[in-house]
């Protein structure tokens, strides 16, 4: 792990009575792959959401990218790119006017939308479908354009909140390649998933149970430690130690 | 019929288990009433009455006098040229104006005759029409009382015998087109939404998939808002009598059927309209900017239909809120009963039937 | 500043790509006022009347006729007794019953006097109003000229008669469109901006796009900004629109400056625009944002003093209108327009109005958050 660009303490968040995260700490390395594991419920949108600002925390400290998220969330957010399980492009834009949209409230210069948006239609083979509304494209297309979108202004980090929902192995599996790829050009990866074969892809993973981190380490670390054959084992071990917990 | 139960269920929840709509549906209408039936007003006090006295004598000061005690209008400024009275009617400070000729008392004394001039503001033509009657009475008054002779004049002498609301109170005029207002859109407005709602979320089509007919889909939609609307009529009525002491001389539950009527044929409606649109967006902007002006203008609520140019008399026939005002003025306020209703009530059962059968239709089509 | 230029674009994209509001946005209103501007009249005329001469004499008849040939009344049909005439009223069959009793000429005759009665139906206080005064007109004008030919010397003239000579100024006709259309108009620009601009962002939120937005380095200012702008647009092109129409289609005259009409007009767009982004932002769903809007759609329209004068309203709610911003705007375009008010006479209304934007604008920008507490 190289210097962290994430960086909580007992990041907590409460709705009322129940708390969602509770006293989340953990730090993610530059140029990482961490993946978020956890049943559904089990806090990961509520801790991706207070980690790109959406959200308040409750009580607790973070940094992100080498910002304090309170008193510098303006600073965090030139720095983060986002892509949410609601699929959150603009459905009644075309591609090409989503990309322009989203590029020119980055801040992006002109010429750098234009040259941005030509290598990223070449690199999705989306050419012939840049003037068609995204409506009529298919789910995993607009997944995987609304991961570039994200990452277009080349941010520090990204955060995926179940970005591969809905789609075939295949898909996943090309989707997963783009991840790889940014990866390798240094921008942290920062995702939630509940497909347990995504985590084997992941450098590291955190397993939440409950608002709680249950484990954190390598892929392998954890198979090792629970003696499982596979991260589902891994998994369904920890979700059961959870009557005795709650 | 036990899915249709479970879907029924549903409905319900939607509605209660959001809090702030559910007071919005309740609360708003309630005070929009409470409002209105205090602050519209047709009767006319307290006018900005400015004075233009180019004699200044006994007879001009007794009648100035006379309009200030009036009760109806308020000495508001005294002008002094032409020029005074454009300027003042630009600024809203006055609404009209006496302009008094030079030698107002010696020519009335001379020649038997007087002349006031009275100036109102046109731009506004009710208040000017209005004004110039009260202007005429108050003259009138003087007349009877100051000028001998000028009293009781030979010939016939109408007595006006006003029926149904002797007091003239614009409240018992304007509580019932709240109640057609109100109604129409509240419901019109949420049953287009809920159903368009379903559409855009695609669970629309999960339920025609189900085992529901489509008319039962219709229904359940309908049934809450349906409850909901009755819970607003028997507020409503409640708070015209006891707040606002409008009568309902005409029988009580005449004027609830009436009213649940009134309801079906909105809520079909809001049903047609949102078989007809396919988004949130375009289902509200219908039932709102489409139906606001529409109900308030071409119902007879404030302005009435016997007025209006022949067009516009056709045109209102098609506003459902019309045939409703109709059928509630004349149970409250003039004791009609069903016989004298019957026609409106037809007009409104039509409605409903045809709107509802047209949805059903388009929902059906959907379904192939 | 290039920012709120990509929100504006998009914007203007997703307004006009939506098929379905198009004619809603640019249409409706505009067939609205055509046609609704001519419904708000107070006009009395062709009045359902019913006799019921119990007379049946010739001055009785000829008194009756008076009636029928003064164009106000339209005589629907005749009835024989009160309680007939009780319920040709409350099937609406007439809203005025002429009652001659038995004796109305020999009265007339012998003694110089004699009573008719006339039943009005009063649901509708302010037309019962005027049916009495046509109805009192038609038996002065009876008295003055018939009398003296039924009675020998029974002509009248008072002495020191006092006569009322009416005019009104800016609108000597009194027509009604001229008074109607400005406040149309207004009521038009309104309802799509108010109601356009309250589903915005909430719509936005639904879909969940706002996130999106959220996680960018986008300034509240430019935000809403960028939002609020094209709405302004739209409506001030509406505006133009609806000034067009009132000019050629109803001659309403144009006696202020236009100049001054968009000024107020600009400023105006700002309140009701910085209103409907301010209560988008505070709702959770369209359906709550569209019942707020119509909440104070209506309570504006109807204490705008659009269609009953404000001067009618008991104090503490003329108080309350000065809230109101449809009636300062109402007030100013009829001044304008109709008065030829330049900025010195509407300057109280709109100072008030420049508040209410500034104080809309804050709130809305303010109530916009881009993190959830």
């Amino acid at each position: 792990m190289g210097e962290p660009v994430i960086q909580t303490d007992k990041l907590t968040r409460r709705f009322g009575d129940f708390v969602a995260v509770d006293a989340l700490t953990f730090a993610v390395g530059r140029g990482e792959i961490f993946g978020f594991l956890g049943a559904n419920g089990a806090g990961k949108t509520t801790a991706i959401r207070m980690l790109t600002g959406l959200l308040t925390p409750s009580t607790g400290s973070a940094s992100v990218a080498g910002f304090d998220l309170y008193t510098e969330s303006e600073k965090v957010k030139r720095n983060i790119g986002y892509m949410s399980q609601r699929f959150s492009l603009y459905d009644d834009l075309t591609v090409k006017e989503n990309i322009r949209f989203f590029a020119g409230i980055y801040g992006l210069s002109d010429t750098a939308i234009k040259e941005k948006s030509a290598k990223l239609l070449k690199k999705l083979d989306l050419q012939h479908a840049a003037n068609a509304r995204l409506r009529s494209l298919p789910l995993g297309w607009k997944q995987k354009l609304a991961f570039s979108v994200a990452i277009l202004h080349e941010p520090k980090i990204v955060f995926l909140d179940e970005p591969t929902g809905g789609v075939d192995p295949v898909t996943r599996r090309r989707f997963w390649d783009m991840i790889y790829e940014a990866s390798e050009r240094g921008i942290t990866v920062f995702v939630t998933t509940h497909y347990m074969d995504e985590a084997e892809y992941c450098d590291r993973i955190s397993i939440m149970v409950d608002g709680r981190v249950a484990a954190l380490d390598t892929p392998e670390a954890l198979k090792r430690q629970y003696r499982a054959e596979s991260m589902n084992e891994v998994f369904l071990h920890l979700a059961r130690a959870k009557p005795e917990a709650g | 019929m036990n899915s249709f139960r479970g879907f029924l269920r549903k409905e319900f929840l939607h509605i209660f288990r959001d809090r702030r709509t559910a007071v919005i549906l309740f609360g708003m209408p309630l005070i929009q009433l409470l409002i209105f039936g205090f602050a519209i007003r047709n009767e006319i006090q307290d006018v900005k009455l400015g004075v233009y006295d180019k004699s200044r004598d006994a007879v001009t000061r007794a009648i100035i006098s006379k309009f200030a005690s009036s009760g109806y209008f308020i000495l508001s400024r005294e002008v002094h040229s032409e020029r005074e009275i454009e300027e003042a009617f630009s600024s809203g400070s006055i609404t009209e104006v006496l302009v008094f000729e030079p030698d107002f008392a010696r020519r009335l004394q001379r020649d038997g005759r007087g002349e006031v001039q009275v100036i109102t503001d046109g731009s506004n033509p009710n208040l000017s029409r209005i004004v110039s009657g009260y202007t005429a009475a108050v003259l009138h008054d003087y007349q009877e009382s100051a000028v001998p002779g000028g009293g009781r004049e030979a010939g016939v002498v109408a007595v006006p015998l006003m029926l149904f609301n002797p007091e003239l109170k614009s409240v018992d005029l304007f509580v019932p087109g709240l109640m057609a207002l109100i109604l129409m859109l509240v419901s019109a407005l949420m049953t287009s939404i809920s159903i368009t709602r379903e559409k855009e979320s695609g669970t629309m089509e999960v339920l025609l998939v189900s085992s529901l007919r489509p008319a039962q889909i219709i229904i359940g939609k309908v049934v809450p808002y349906f409850l909901l609307s009755f819970i607003n009529v028997v507020t409503i009525i409640a708070v015209a009598s006891l707040v606002f002491g409008v009568p309902c001389r005409g029988s009580l539950l005449l004027l609830l059927l009436e009213s649940l009527l009134f309801i079906v044929t909105a809520l079909s409606l809001g049903i047609f309209i949102s078989s007809v649109t396919a988004s949130q967006q375009v289902a509200m902007m219908i039932a709102l900017a489409g139906l606001l002006l529409p109900t308030i203008l071409l119902s007879g609520f404030i302005f009435p239909v016997a007025s209006m140019p022949l067009p516009l008399r056709m045109i209102s026939n098609i506003i459902p809120a019309r045939w409703y005002l109709i059928i509630v003025r004349g149970i409250m306020l003039k004791g009609a009963g069903f016989s004298y209703i019957w026609k409106e009530t037809l007009v409104l059962v039509a409605m409903s039937t045809v709107l509802m059968a047209a949805s059903v239709k388009k929902f059906k089509i959907r379904l192939q | 500043m290039r920012t709120i230029l990509f929100i504006l674009q998009k914007e203007f994209l997703q307004i006009f790509r939506n098929r379905g509001m198009l004619p809603i946005i640019f249409v409706l209103p505009f067939i609205q006022l055509v046609i609704l501007s001519y419904a708000a009249t107070f006009d009395v005329s062709q009045v359902p009347f019913h006799l019921q001469d119990r007379d049946r004499s010739v001055t009785s008849r000829r008194f009756a006729e008076k009636f029928t040939a003064s164009g106000y009344f339209n005589l629907t049909g005749t009835s024989s007794s009160d309680l007939q005439s009780q319920s040709e009223l409350v099937r609406r069959n007439a809203d005025l019953v002429l009652v001659i009793p038995v004796g109305f000429e020999r009265d007339l005759v012998t003694t110089g006097h004699a009573q008719v009665q006339l039943m009005i139906n009063a649901e509708d206080g302010f037309s019962a109003g005027v049916v009495q005064t046509y109805a009192s007109e038609i038996v002065t004008a009876f008295n003055r000229g018939e009398l003296k030919r039924l009675i020998p010397g029974g002509e009248v003239t008072a002495a020191g008669e006092i006569s009322m000579v009416p005019s009104s100024w800016y609108n000597p006709e009194l027509k009604y469109t001229h008074y109607m259309v400005p406040g149309i108009i207004v009521i038009l620009v309104t309802l799509i901006g108010l109601f356009l601009s309250g589903m915005n962002v909430v719509r936005e939120r639904e879909i969940g796009t706002i996130d999106q937005i959220n996680v960018t380095p986008i300034k509240r200012y430019q935000f809403i900004t960028g939002k609020l702008l094209p709405l302004w647009i739209i409506g001030i092109g509406e505006l133009s629109v609806g000034l067009v129409i009132a000019r050629l289609l109803f001659h309403v005259p144009m006696l202020g400056s236009y100049a001054l009409v968009y000024l107020v007009a600009g400023i105006y767009l700002l309140v009701v625009l910085g209103m409907g982004l301010l209560i988008s932002t505070v709702t959770e769903t369209q359906q709550q944002a569209m019942f707020i809007a119509w909440f104070f759609m209506v309570i504006f329209t109807l204490l705008s003093g659009l269609f009953t004068s404000i001067e009618s309203m008991p104090e503490w709610a003329q108080r309350m209108t000065m809230l109101n911003p449809v009636r300062h705007f109402v007030d100013i375009m009829r001044r304008v327009m109709l008065k030829g008010s330049g900025i010195a006479e509407i300057a109280s209304p709109l100072l008030i109005l420049t508040a209410f934007a500034a104080l809309m604008l804050a709130l809305a920008v303010n109530r916009y958050r881009k993190v959830s507490e």
